[in-house]
């Protein structure tokens, strides 16, 4: 339903209304293909063995086998993104997770305290404008100001659509924050 | 870490927060106690006490943990857990029970049989009942809770402004500072039968346990033994001036005392106060580990097959070839070194003194060959002190084996320094100026003609002799560049080993939670409120 903002590829957003104050959107990539990656490992070999005819080193071709796996494990654990979510729970906080394609994830978790608004920034990259949605985090010593800029969905890069509605679920979060009496406030 | 949360549909007033610990999700009925967080309108419930209880002695209990611990555990409401269908006269005394124990609100929460669902509600007896209540139940993992450490920011404590500082320390604190509710289980026959993460037995390791026995005398005994190797080392036979000099040369010395000042950080008795002091005390430890491991390893290595033979067989070949080497490189200065003319007379000068001092030390060295193969095999026992020792004994060696350069470079250099000198005093004479000790600075000057004569004559003789010079202090200095490289690349490895923090960086692969972390994730619950 959506795409990606820099190649495309057709992006799947899901959204989850668990209660009033708490919602799960996540947004999921398109998965490693089988085609680019026989496509990868054949070139890979035939340039290995053209080597050894080369060479007739046998050693090129297991240093082939070897850098392709290690290349394939490492790319599934640190760079591919199956799917990136954003959980928020109102007055609790606000969890950022990324799950890997080896089932590695990785969570940022950011009070409610600290968050002072969720917003949709533009930004100028080349020749287009992409926009990003953002967590901007308050400054302890300056109320108005904002401390750190949190960018969301950073390996889908979803469209602008999707992070449209991505952003009016995160408000409707956020304005019960607003009217929700602030006894915290009070010592 | 997990947490998982789930809330019910109202008119959002106050959220109420409750963090129920996993291993109670399948404990029995009974009632919960925690700590209830009026500001942040949270319970963190700690553990869950059965059926059959005396309330009183609940509440001693309760009072006598308040006491220990300095955290307010308190009665905090009911837990359900019925196999079979809900049992109305269960429900109706669990409700009782919230008046022998008043505590606002009065959380309920029940799990019927297999379902997935649990129920959640709470009774205001003071408050109006039209307002619609919002829980959030949050569900969270006790064991890792309590052992993770959340590291306050630096400044907090001069910060006034306490509600910058995140609500969920609170939580954490509770939890980790509840030690001693933990400690009962339910072997135990106490007048409290309770559930919490170490009901099934206080988890503890037998090493670490004995670790921890054998620990204390093995400490006073190094202590000792520290003591009075200090006590040696600081006696006045070793400070006579050419010894503590050579002591200040030598960096093995460096690095033993160094050493010996983490071994009595180590050792000392008193426990560590806080974080970072156990996190350094852990890291030396770990660190002085390694470092025996890699030397003995290095020493078993080096002793076999007679490898120290070895190398003393090889010194002595490879102090010549230097030597050789630094000779040629002084015949092709005193030649026409790259196209350079130089000046015969004084180029002969320092290119023999240069040689002699070669011829002087190789002398040297072939006097103490039969003894070197002797001193190496003991040097090398000393490895066994580490692999840090080592690596400086190392560093001392090539230090020693090329103190000529060194000598060739100081006197390079002092010469050089001293025509430089020379030559800028006579230039300012040439100009007719004076450097005024009194003032600092240039003021002119007139010189009589015999003066003039003379400075302007000398002056002369040291610019022409200046290339001569210049080339062997660039020759030189390029030397001693090229062994103070080498020296310093040792000297980084040594420093590595030293200070890498390998206890923090082995516990951030192994368990990342004891070094701070959390996560949630939403789990199905249906919760009624009212």
């Amino acid at each position: 339903m959506a795409e990606n903002q820099r190649t495309g590829a057709p992006l799947a957003l899901r959204r989850r209304h668990h209660s009033a104050s708490c919602r799960e959107l996540a947004v999921r990539a398109p998965r490693l293909q089988l085609r680019a990656l026989s496509t990868l490992t054949s070139a890979v070999w035939l340039a290995a063995y053209g080597l050894f005819v080369l060479c007739e080193n046998s050693m090129v071709l297991s240093a082939a086998i070897f850098i392709t796996l290690i290349g394939l494990i490492v790319y599934l654990h640190f760079v591919k993104v199956d799917q990136e979510s954003l959980l928020i729970i109102g007055s609790l906080g606000i969890q950022v997770t990324s799950s890997y394609a080896s089932g590695k994830e990785s969570t940022t978790f950011i009070e409610m305290s600290q968050v002072k608004d969720v917003v949709i920034n533009e930004a100028i990259h080349m020749q287009k404008i992409i926009y990003y949605l953002c967590i901007l985090i308050r400054d302890p010593q300056d109320p108005q100001g904002v401390s750190e800029v949190v960018p969301l969905f950073q390996s889908s890069k979803p469209r602008l659509d999707c992070l449209i509605e991505v952003y009016k679920s995160c408000q409707e979060i956020l304005q019960q924050r607003e009217t929700a009496p602030q006894s915290s406030e009070i010592k | 870490l997990w947490w998982s949360g789930g809330a019910e549909a109202g008119i959002a007033a106050m959220v109420l927060k409750v963090f129920f610990p996993t291993c109670c999700s399948s404990a029995e009925s009974g009632i919960l106690i925690g700590r209830w967080i009026s500001e942040q309108s949270s319970a963190v419930v700690l553990a869950v006490v059965h059926f059959p209880f005396i309330p009183v002695q609940v509440k001693q209990y309760l009072s006598h943990v308040q006491q220990v611990t300095k955290i307010k555990v308190s009665v905090l409401g009911s837990w359900s857990n019925s196999k079979r269908e809900k049992e109305e006269s269960l429900s109706k005394f669990l409700e009782d029970l919230g008046t022998i124990f008043a505590h606002e609100p009065w959380i309920q929460i029940s799990k019927e049989g297999d379902s997935k669902f649990w129920s959640c509600s709470t009774l205001q007896k003071e408050s109006n009942s039209s307002k619609e209540e919002e829980i959030i139940l949050v569900y969270y993992d006790q064991r890792k809770v309590m052992l993770s450490q959340l590291h306050p920011p630096a400044n907090t404590s001069t910060d006034p402004k306490a509600d910058d500082a995140s609500k969920l320390t609170a939580v954490f604190d509770t939890v980790a500072n509840s030690k001693i509710l933990f400690m009962t289980d339910k072997y135990d026959d106490g007048p409290v039968k309770l559930t919490h993460w170490q009901s099934d037995g206080v988890e503890a390791s037998i090493i670490v346990e004995l670790l921890k026995q054998a620990s204390v005398p093995v400490c006073l005994l190094l202590t000792f033994l520290l003591s009075l190797t200090s006590v040696v080392c600081k006696s006045r036979m070793l400070k006579f001036w050419p010894l503590s000099f050579l002591w200040s040369k030598l960096s093995t010395c460096e690095q033993l005392g160094h050493r010996l000042q983490h071994l009595q950080i180590i050792s000392s008795s008193k426990k560590a106060q806080n974080q970072t002091q156990l996190m350094r005390k852990a890291n030396i430890f770990v660190s002085l580990l390694i470092d025996v491991a890699l030397g003995i390893l290095l020493m078993s290595w080096l002793y076999r097959k007679s490898r120290i033979g070895h190398l003393a067989d090889t010194l002595i070949p490879v102090a010549d070839h230097i030597a050789k080497e630094l000779q040629d490189l002084l015949q092709w200065l005193m030649g026409a070194p790259a196209g350079l003319k130089m000046n015969r007379a004084l180029d002969q000068v320092l290119g023999r003194f240069f040689l002699y001092h070669i011829h002087l030390w190789i002398s040297y060295i072939h006097l103490m060959s039969p003894f070197i193969e002797m001193i190496l095999w003991y040097v090398g026992l000393s490895a066994c002190l580490g692999l840090t020792v080592a690596l400086c004994i190392l560093s001392d060696i090539i230090a020693l084996l090329t103190f000529h350069i060194y000598c060739f470079y100081v006197y390079g250099a002092r010469l050089y320094c001293l025509k430089v000198y020379g030559l800028s005093s006579l230039w300012r004479l040439f100009r007719g100026k004076k450097w005024n000790v009194l003032r600092q600075r240039v003021d002119s000057c007139s010189y009589d003609l015999d003066q003039l004569f003379i400075g302007t004559l000398l002056f002369t003789i040291l610019l022409f002799l200046l290339p001569t010079t210049a080339l062997y202090y660039l020759v030189f200095t390029l030397l001693r560049l090229l062994v103070v490289v080498v020296q310093g690349l040792i000297h980084l490895l040594v420093d590595l080993i030293d200070s890498l923090p390998l206890y923090s960086i082995i516990l951030r692969f192994c368990r990342s939670y004891r070094l701070a972390g959390k996560s949630f994730s939403a789990a199905q619950a249906e919760i009624q409120g009212f």
